[in-house]
């Protein structure tokens, strides 16, 4: 028997970004230098909203880049599974930038660990802060959010699913028991 | 020492024979044909002539020894390829009791000498019969001929610049004419080597696909004509080897009805493969003149069913490892063909192509008259060279257990209905898998 | 999806499938080459071997540099220091090469199915990089990406592509490609350079420049070799340049939003004429760019996972 759970509805998944669009602007006193950073797929659409959410309080757009971390993933070599690769697409330097990586879900930290090596090709920005809808614990690097939406404590063996609008039609987080 | 084979169907188109009678051998001759010979339940038995080896071949053809015109013995010169005593011994157990061989040795097979090696060799061996065949031009060279009177008297039965086409018309012309005035075959090679040059394969839709430069069939069919028509106006007696392509069918139809003494011989790998086996650059199935196509190939069976083409000869060209695992346009050409002909060749008969009667024709009685061999065929007196077939035996071809050195074939792991199970040559078992 | 082959030998065994998904990798990949710091580490401890038995500057360079932009080890093993010169076959070359474990090997070879046989004797994955007549296959996938790129789109063109046929592997790759992705391929060229048969490929076929530019959206110039003189192939340089060259007015003859490609080395003046190779319809050296992106593209696709 399957087991699923709604943890977080659509409201719910608004106040979480509205909150975290106001600890960004807090943390880094305006929007000077500021840009956001998408990690495809979920964070690109999270980063979407947030730039959204500042520009409402701010009256100010800022820069926004999609990353695409396949090319610097650590199981590539350990996966008979090739992802397939889709664009990167950061329209600025990074250079001196307080950069805010937006990512769905923080699990091991392994997504994270592949985003800030690739962030560092694309320049030397001024410092990299973390962004996530839900972090579920289990970290295998030493790495943690600087904005969280919902900590969601899970066991390895449920998966915990950001459904978004945009993709999937339906604002939602989902926690279920692992198929497999 | 008298054999007696009993109860097989005995063929034999010279004496227009297909019926199921017992043969004796005796003294290396056929001695007797007909019904019941043999007295039944005695496996030996003491007759006035004294003790008879008594083999029951019920169920199988006792054919005239097969014949194959052209052979490659490789010997002297390519030890490595082929030697005259292992090639002797895949004519023997594909069926074969006289084997001719082409002189394109190291050296030529252009001088006494050489003739002389080959025909000593092959008597030391005893295996089958080898007829050297000597070549037209000294080294094949194409320039100066060869000293045709001598390496008839030394034992060659034909001559040949196989491999190589003799492109001078005039050294053609003189060589058809001297060797027919002591009624010697000339064995044609027909290949315009200006439209060949730079060619590993038929020219057609699969060399386009494949990027591989092609041997048109024009290439053969020029030289064919101007061939046939050196031969129309010398009356001489000319012999076409390895026909490949309908338009050479063609050639030599309307030579044939025009009354030229011309003869021709295809090979097995021409009546059953096209270039669709070079697909994926399979150097095996490499040969010159190329596997051709589906038309070329229907074109051949008409031939030998209506009489064009006379013969099929193995054009057995054994190749060592080294010569073929190599890129496809720089792999030699050739494929071995000894214990392959007569499998390849029995699949006319099933398709209704020949009869078993036209099958032994092409194989045994038409290629010893090609070469004015007194052999092929079970009239008594004859010598006795006679092959055992079980036609109903299906077998598989594993390259490996192949008694020639080339493993060159691209048919390792075919199946044939009908093989040679035992191969009589004058008088002498030289193979048998008969139980 | 994923490329579940070993090896990259020719155009005529992919699936439009496996077509789209290299092109939809290269793409991805294009932005690469634009960062300052031109290199991923997806490829870090591969190593690729560039096994070139016929020179070639270009096609040498453009898979040398997307093996390091991937952070691949690449090695170029060029015929002038080869033993192939020495009498070493091609399988001896193949055995020591595999026994020193690189994790794909590019080859260039003059003779065509080189790489096929490569492919049946080693474990390795094998990417041709044009044999003999035959195959170029990168070549044909850099020219698709490159017209995708432009048009938008593969499918209803058409495409003509003028030169020696016969002997050209880039002409077989782009008609099989081509015409699997829906475009009509025109070919044209003298008539000694139309290989037998080569209608049966499903183009159609001229002998005369003018005609088969007419209306087409894509021109492709082969690249004229001056050896084929002696091959009977044609006249001269004069005569073939006299009516096989792509110029200011016989272009015209094209759509107006035509793209003239070649796949280089350009003979000036002779194939296409100076004007016309630095004009506004050349995407030539846009070919050039997305080069390496399809390499890079094949190169983690055939060794970017387990093996």
């Amino acid at each position: 028997m399957e087991q699923k759970k709604v943890v977080m509805d659509t409201d719910g998944i608004d106040r979480s970004l509205t909150r975290i669009a106001y600890e960004i602007l807090e943390r880094n006193k305006g929007t000077e230098e500021l840009c956001l950073v998408g990690i495809r797929t979920g964070g690109v659409y999270l980063a979407e909203r947030l730039k959204q959410k500042i520009r409402r309080l701010e009256g100010i757009d800022i820069p926004l880049g999609i990353l695409d971390i396949t090319l610097y993933r650590d199981d590539l070599r350990h996966s008979d599974k090739k992802p397939i690769l889709a664009k990167t697409d950061i329209p600025f330097s990074l250079d001196d930038k307080k950069v805010v990586l937006v990512d769905d879900v923080l699990f091991t930290g392994r997504t994270i660990r592949a985003a800030m090596d690739a962030l560092i090709d694309f320049g030397r920005p001024k410092l990299i802060q973390l962004a996530v809808l839900i972090d579920r614990g289990h970290r295998e690097l030493p790495i943690r959010a600087d904005f969280v939406g919902k900590n969601l404590p899970s066991s390895l063996w449920e998966s915990v699913v950001v459904k978004l609008t945009e993709k999937n039609g339906i604002d939602e987080v989902v926690i279920q028991e692992d198929t497999q | 020492m008298k054999l007696l084979l009993t109860g097989g169907r005995i063929i034999d188109p010279s004496q227009n024979v297909d019926a199921q009678m017992d043969l004796m051998i005796e003294n290396g001759k056929i001695v007797k044909i007909g019904k019941g010979i043999h007295k039944p339940g005695n496996a030996s038995w003491k007759s006035s002539a004294g003790e008879i080896t008594v083999i029951d071949v019920r169920g199988m053809a006792i054919v005239p020894g097969l014949i194959d015109i052209h052979t490659h013995l490789r010997e002297p010169g390519f030890e490595y390829r082929e030697t005259i005593q292992t090639g002797s011994a895949a004519a023997a157990t594909g069926g074969f009791t006289s084997i001719a061989c082409m002189p394109n040795t190291k050296p030529v097979n252009d001088t006494r000498s050489v003739t002389e090696y080959i025909k000593k060799k092959a008597v030391s061996c005893n295996i089958v019969n080898v007829y050297p065949i000597a070549a037209i031009s000294v080294g094949s060279e194409g320039t100066t001929m060869t000293e045709f009177r001598d390496l008839q008297d030394a034992g060659a039965v034909a001559f040949s610049d196989d491999g190589k086409p003799v492109t001078d018309s005039a050294l053609m012309r003189s060589a058809l004419e001297y060797a027919s005035s002591f009624y010697m075959p000339i064995i044609s090679h027909c290949e315009d080597l200006h439209l060949s040059a730079g060619g590993s394969m038929n020219e057609g839709f699969v060399s386009t696909e494949l990027g591989l430069q092609g041997i048109p069939a024009i290439a053969e069919e020029t030289m064919i004509a101007r061939d046939i028509i050196i031969a129309e106006y010398t009356k001489t007696i000319l012999h076409i080897a390895h026909v490949s392509t309908a338009g050479a069918v063609r050639l030599i139809r309307d030579a044939k009805e025009r009354g030229v003494k011309v003869t021709a011989e295809t090979a097995p790998h021409y009546f059953t493969l096209t270039d669709e086996a070079l697909r994926e650059f399979d150097t095996y199935a490499k040969v010159n003149p190329p596997l051709r196509t589906d038309r070329d190939v229907i074109a051949l069976k008409e031939g030998l069913k209506d009489g064009t083409i006379d013969a099929i000869a193995s054009d057995h060209a054994p190749h060592a490892s080294t010569d073929k695992e190599v890129e496809f346009e720089y792999a030699a050409s050739g494929m071995t063909g000894l214990e392959t002909s007569l499998g390849l060749s029995m699949k006319l008969v099933h398709e209704g192509i020949l009869t078993m009667k036209g099958l032994i024709l092409t194989m045994s009685t038409n290629p010893a008259g090609i070469l004015k061999l007194p052999k092929g065929n079970l009239k008594i007196g004859s010598d006795a060279d006679v092959t055992v077939i079980d036609l109903d035996k299906t077998w598989l071809l594993d390259r490996n257990s192949m008694r020639s050195k080339g493993k060159n074939t691209p048919f390792h792991g075919w199946t044939f209905t009908g093989k040679a199970v035992m191969t009589i040559v004058g008088g002498d078992i030289k193979y048998r898998e008969l139980p | 999806m994923k490329l579940a082959r070993k090896d990259i030998l020719g155009i005529k065994d992919l699936s439009i499938d496996e077509i789209n998904l290299i092109l939809n990798t290269a793409d991805s990949f294009i932005e690469v080459s634009t960062r300052e710091i031109k290199k991923v580490p997806t490829l870090r401890g591969k190593t690729i071997v560039n096994l070139f038995f016929e020179a070639s500057t270009r096609t040498r360079t453009s898979f040398e540099i997307a093996g390091k932009r991937l952070s691949a080890d690449t090695i170029n093993i060029s015929a002038s220091t080869r033993s192939v010169v020495k009498g070493e076959t091609l399988i001896d070359t193949a055995r020591n090469l595999e026994a020193m474990n690189p994790d794909a090997i590019v080859i260039r070879h003059s003779a065509a199915g080189a790489p096929h046989m490569l492919a049946r004797m080693v474990k390795q994955s094998i990417i041709n990089a044009g044999d003999g007549a035959h195959e170029h296959p990168t070549q044909a996938l850099l020219d698709m990406m490159t017209i995708k790129e432009k048009k938008g789109k593969i499918a209803g063109l058409k495409v003509a592509i003028v030169g020696d046929i016969a002997h050209s592997r880039v002409a077989r790759s782009n008609i099989y490609g081509l015409i699997k992705m829906g475009a009509h391929v025109i070919v044209a060229g003298p008539a000694m350079m139309l290989p037998r048969d080569i209608e049966h490929m499903g183009v159609t076929v001229h002998d005369n420049l003018e005609k088969a530019i007419r209306d087409v959206d894509i021109i492709m110039m082969l690249r004229i070799q001056l050896e084929r003189q002696q091959q009977k192939l044609f006249p001269s340089l004069r005569e073939y340049s006299n009516y096989f060259c792509l110029n200011r007015q016989n272009i015209t003859l094209a759509k107006d939003d035509v793209l003239v490609m070649h796949p280089g080395p350009i003979n000036r003046g002779i194939e296409i004429s100076p004007d016309i190779a630095d004009g506004p319809y050349s995407v030539i050296l846009d070919q050039v760019t997305n080069g390496v992106a399809v390499r890079m593209a094949l190169l983690y696709l055939l060794i970017g996972g387990k093996q």
